[in-house]
């Protein structure tokens, strides 16, 4: 029944031409609807195996990293705290797949509505990052497989690295962030647009 | 006409001719003058006059230790406070030279201000030899380098002289060393970029002058222009593993009676003028030195035409390598003589030694070297004074930074260039690099010489025309003053006299100051020491350091997932916090009081919605969650059952009222907690901390949910319609759906509609199922009103907002904001944390002694519950206030005194009014204030001074509406 559905949005639904306007070096694409989870739990423990097994790969333990699979990417926000993202599960059987594997263990949120995904990709992708983001993006220490929780601009976000040639990156900021974050981009990208 | 620019040499472009105006006089330039060396090459000295004594001032030095030649900037944009010698010339340019203060612009900067942060394994402060040489061997150990230089092209001192270097001129062996740093991807190697501040752990700001070289486009003769979408300037926030600081020396003057004339400048800026921009600084010239230095300008000078009249060189042992080379230009060497005077009013006309008149148009003088060692100070770097030098050098070795070439006090260039070899391949050591074998560049050998002179003052003659900071005015008299007045250590002098306090920061006159308080003291200067050195090394625009966040990038504005409704809605905005709300929604020609009014008698009278997502929303879950809301709570939360709703007030560890909202407990492990919109944040943190530091014990997981959920609540007697309309599976009778408890619900979902205008995943791939999305519905009130709190993963809060809006069309809901909100819950004497409460309130103060448990054996805050203090009689309690006249409104703030009228100060103050509205339910005005024992004063009548007058108010009991309770299960 059409008039029982529900239709979704995103915050930053209104800024696809805005995007689209911008140089082939400053690539910004919104990604919305990935499905997000927190995720705590004893990374020594039973839970983390099992959580594991539910992912198909380990947990990173190694600070400001992420691994992934084909379905979904894992990426360490604290010692024992860890976002888990697949743009390709709904939101409630991500948070259900985990719970169930983590068992009372630990514990899983769904997060999938308090951020959104940018995509932020070209020539002087890191150009722009450097503008308002303290650590070093140098492609040999900040790549594919990295993923910091950072101050950009004036919002925190998860900035996950995906090559090895600082060309290419996630950034995911708090929903509500997300306008300003945008504005902020388009904003940076004006140094690299001749007029 | 350019007077004095010879026919040939310099790093000027010849070819093309600038126009630009000093002091209303147009005048000409080249490309690659400084506007300071265009202004001497038409013989111009004079600048402007001195800030206090109106004396004549002209360019005393080739940069940024000018003390003198301050500017404003009238085109091509209006910039006050500039240095004639750092200024580069463009086509248009035009400028005044001001007597120490200058004016901003009175319309908006429309240039791009930006940042960039880099990281490296050495930064090189410095592009001259001692620089450059340890670039290059960083560089080629395959270290990540950043080489920043404060001038228009690399050489530092180079670009000044005639040195040579591998048997070629230096600047060969410079063109050939920028173009090999160019070549190395890991290279940043960046000029017009002054470091100007050193902090802790290798943290280093530079300001990038990026355009204003290029000129503007409309000043233009070919070649490039600023491009518009270019930042003016940059601020570099570099943070290396190793600082070596090659920022070269500055040379010191000599002080003695009126040595403040226009005319009268620094020996090696003379030179510099002549070799970097083709310029005889002057045609009649004498030369006053105490060490070898400044005979290089003499005989430079000499060549190019000048007429150099003396060399006074107070000390008696002359070098005698460089008077033979004065005695072939048939230049007179004064040994052990001084310069006791001077003549001239807008320019030196003669100089007086040892009762000798000597006519000249230049003086050039040269007191010795201080090593640049500001920003190796500004870092915490001790300082050793170099008796031999007269000035002071680096005194300890620091981790992470080290100071290289004439920064450390080394005089000549074989010398800075092995210096600045050896400091980095000492840091790169240190870093896990090993340098590469690779030849060393071979300096011509230097001219053996005396040793120099340290002199800070000619004593003949009126210490009150004896200028120590020339900018400032201030002279020996006045650190004779300073003396006299009991200062006896330099940073009381510098306060005193205000000497090193000037844009240039006491470049020329600090060490100085020094020595001559020392002199005047009787004290050897390295006990006296040194005034500290502070960013920034040279002064930085505000517009620079704002960068791009400025406008609507000041500070985020936050939004809520149905901002765009209350954007088409005509919301009027109140900022709380960083976020955007909706304060009201005004309909043609209503204005707040109006709309507010409306807003108000729609929701009491009938239903209303409010978009109260911003609210802060904190999962928490774990086996101890329970115990671990009790101990942050002030009432009971761990009897909560499963499915309800508790109100909760939390306290600081001095009871004091910090938070306040609603707990629902979602499972027996596992609880959602509301916290205020401004409180998010702290409440999350105040959490962690407890739970971090205090009781690591306890098995609880903290995740932030404030923008997972959207929260609205449905308020008003009608809300149970619209309720039960847009959830027809909920039973939302009273008896099924109590007050205080709440209900999952699901509605249907569709992947289509919106989406298909917004990209998918960029990875692609197969959707996720279509499935239900869950609302959850609390009875919770904030109005007093029967209300329905709709909480929805904000993926879908557009949708089910707006189905909402439609279902509650025919019971006429109105979207209300947080002005509504505020009338609604002040009647019933809802406090808002923040506003009402000030971090002096207790929950007993705010009457709300029914929200902290007796029984709880702990909790955070109960202890100051205690306090002598926590029970006074008069402490200040939440009351209401009701005006004798119902339509005069108190304005917030006010304060509540006895009355009836003002006796004499002090004035016994009983409190506050914190919120203060006109009720549509009561058809009057009515307010909150903390008022010294007001409960018991409920009845009486105190006075609120309002616009000159005293007024009487009622005070009342809190709630002031509905006080039974009745409305709240509609």
């Amino acid at each position: 029944m059409t008039a029982d559905l529900l239709a979704r949005s995103g915050p930053l639904q209104s800024w696809t031409d805005r995007f689209a306007a911008l140089p082939d070096t400053v690539q910004v694409v919104a990604t919305p609807h990935v499905a997000m989870a927190d995720l705590r739990v004893d990374p020594a423990g039973p839970a983390a195996a099992d959580v594991a097994g539910f992912l198909g790969v380990d947990l990173p333990t190694a600070p400001s990293t992420y691994v992934e699979t084909d379905s979904v990417r894992v990426i360490w926000l604290g010692p024992d705290e860890w976002l888990v993202t697949s743009p390709f599960r709904a939101p409630r059987a991500l948070e259900a797949g985990l719970r169930d594997a983590v068992a009372g263990r630990g514990a899983v949120v769904d997060v999938s509505g308090q951020r959104t995904t940018l995509g932020l990709a070209g020539a002087n992708a890191r150009d722009v990052l450097s503008g308002g983001c303290a650590i070093d993006l140098h492609p040999a220490v900040f790549r594919r497989g990295a993923a910091a929780q950072t101050l950009l601009g004036l919002t925190g976000v998860v900035l996950v690295a995906l090559d090895d040639t600082a060309t290419s990156y996630e950034i995911l900021v708090r929903s509500s962030f997300a306008p300003y974050l945008a504005s902020w981009l388009l904003d940076a990208a004006t140094e690299h647009t001749p007029t | 006409m350019n007077a004095l620019r010879l026919p040939a040499g310099g790093r000027i472009d010849r070819s093309t001719t600038y126009e630009f105006t000093f002091n209303g006089q147009r005048l000409t330039g080249h490309p690659g003058d400084t506007l300071a060396s265009a202004l001497l090459a038409h013989g111009i000295h004079r600048t402007g006059t001195s800030i206090k004594l109106g004396r004549p001032r002209g360019i005393a030095a080739a940069w940024a230790e000018d003390p003198n030649g301050l500017i404003q900037i009238e085109e091509p944009f209006p910039e006050p406070m500039l240095l004639a010698t750092t200024v580069e010339l463009t086509d248009g340019l035009t400028a005044r030279g001001i007597p120490g203060q200058g004016r901003l612009a009175d319309v908006p900067d429309s240039a791009r201000y930006d940042a960039r942060h880099s990281h490296a394994d050495l930064l090189v402060i410095g592009a001259g030899p001692t620089g450059l040489c340890a670039a290059l061997t960083a560089a080629r150990a395959g270290a990540r380098v950043v080489l920043v230089d404060e001038q228009s092209e690399a050489g530092g001192y180079l670009l000044g002289s005639t040195d040579r270097i591998d048997g070629g001129p230096a600047l060969d062996w410079v063109a050939a060393a920028t173009a090999e740093l160019a070549g190395f991807a890991d290279v940043l190697h960046l000029q017009r970029t002054t470091a100007f501040g050193h902090f802790d752990d290798g943290f280093v700001l530079a300001l990038e002058r990026r355009t204003d070289h290029l000129g503007t486009p409309t000043h233009v003769l070919g070649g490039e222009t600023a491009p518009p979408h270019k930042s003016r300037q940059r601020v570099w926030r570099i943070r290396a593993r190793h600082v070596l600081v090659a920022a070269g020396a500055h040379e010191r003057p000599v002080v003695f009676s009126d040595n403040d004339r226009p005319g009268i400048m620094l020996a090696g800026g003379a030179r510099t003028y002549l070799h970097r921009y083709g310029v005889l600084a002057g045609r009649d010239v004498v030369v006053f030195t105490t060490n070898d230095s400044a005979y290089a300008a003499a005989v430079d000078l000499a060549d190019a035409g000048a007429r150099v009249h003396a060399v006074v060189d107070a000390r008696a042992a002359t070098p005698a390598a460089w008077v033979q080379k004065c005695v072939r230009r048939g230049i007179p060497v004064r040994a052990g003589r001084l310069v006791t005077g001077t003549e001239g009013v807008e320019r030196i006309t003669a100089v007086a030694v040892a009762g000798e008149r000597i006519p000249c148009d230049l003086l050039l003088v040269s007191g010795g070297w201080n090593p640049a060692v500001h920003l190796f100070s500004q870092a915490g770097g001790t300082l050793r004074y170099d008796g031999g030098l007269g000035a002071f050098v680096p005194g300890e070795e620091r981790d992470g930074v080290s100071v290289a070439g004439g920064a450390a006090g080394v005089a000549e260039l074989g010398g800075c260039l092995a210096d600045g070899r050896r400091a980095a391949e000492g840091a790169l050591g240190g870093l896990g690099f090993v340098p590469v074998d690779s030849p060393s560049p071979v300096a011509e050998a230097h001219v053996d010489g005396q040793p120099s002179l340290v002199l800070w003052r000619v004593a003949d003659g009126d210490q009150r025309t004896q200028f120590v900071d020339l900018q400032r005015d201030a002279t020996v008299a006045d650190i004779a003053c300073a003396i006299g007045a009991g200062m006896r250590t330099v940073e009381h002098v510098k306060r005193y006299t205000t000497i090193g306090t000037a844009h240039d920061q006491g470049k020329t006159s600090g060490v100085l100051a020094s020595g001559i308080a020392a002199e005047l003291l009787g004290r050897p200067v390295g006990e006296l020491g040194t005034t500290t050195f502070r960013p920034p090394y040279t002064p930085v625009a505000f517009a620079a350091l704002a960068g791009r966040d400025r406008g609507s990038l000041f500070d985020p504005e936050r939004t809520t997932a149905v901002h765009a409704w209350h954007v088409a809605r005509g919301a009027v905005w109140e900022d709380v916090g960083q976020w955007k709300r909706p304060r009201y929604y005004p309909l043609p020609g209503e204005d707040m009081e109006a709309a507010v009014l409306r807003e108000c008698a729609a929701v009491r009278g009938g239903v209303g919605i409010l978009d109260g997502s911003t609210l802060g929303k904190i999962d928490v879950q774990g086996p101890d969650a329970a115990e671990f809301l009790n101990r942050l709570y002030t009432n009971m939360i761990a009897t909560l059952k499963v499915g309800s709703v508790r109100y909760g007030v939390m306290c600081g560890a001095d009871g004091m009222v910090i938070d306040d909202g609603t707990v629902l407990r979602l499972a027996g492990d596992r609880f959602l907690v509301y916290t205020t919109t401004g409180g998010a944040a702290a409440v999350l943190e105040w959490m962690e901390e407890w739970l971090q530091t205090e009781w690591p014990d306890l098995r609880v997981y903290l995740t932030s949910v404030t923008e997972q959920w959207a929260t609205f609540p449905v308020v008003g007697p009608r809300s149970r319609d619209v309720i039960g309309t847009v959830f027809p599976d909920v039973d939302v009778s009273n008896a099924a759906f109590p007050f205080m408890t709440w209900r999952d619900t699901v509605l249907g979902s569709n992947r289509s509609g919106h989406d298909a205008s917004t990209p998918r995943s960029a990875r692609g791939g197969r959707p996720a199922p279509d499935q239900d999305v869950p609302v959850r519905l609390a009875r919770v009130s904030f109005s007093g009103e029967l209300a329905y709190e709709v909480n929805v993963d904000s993926w879908y809060a557009r949708a089910v907002w707006e189905r909402l809006v439609a279902a509650g069309e025919r019971h006429g809901i109105t979207p209300y904001g947080t002005e509504t909100m505020h009338v609604l819950r002040a009647e019933k004497a809802y406090p808002i944390v923040g506003q009402d409460t000030d971090g002096t309130v207790t929950p007993h103060d705010l009457g709300m002694s029914w929200a902290v448990s007796k029984k709880k054996p702990f909790f955070v805050g109960k202890r100051s519950f205690h306090r002598a203090d926590n029970q006074r009689a008069d402490r200040k309690q939440l009351v209401a206030l009701l005006p004798v006249d119902r339509n005069l409104f108190l304005p917030e703030g006010s304060q509540v005194i006895e009355g009836p009228s003002v006796p004499e100060p002090p004035i016994p103050m009983l409190g506050h009014v914190t919120s203060s509205y006109r009720s549509a339910a009561l058809e009057r005005t009515f307010a909150l204030a903390l008022v010294k024992a007001g409960r018991t004063r409920i009845g009486e009548t105190v006075h609120v001074p309002v616009a000159g007058a005293l007024v009487p108010v009622e005070v009342a009991e809190p709630v002031v509406f509905d006080p039974e309770g009745a409305r709240r299960d509609g």
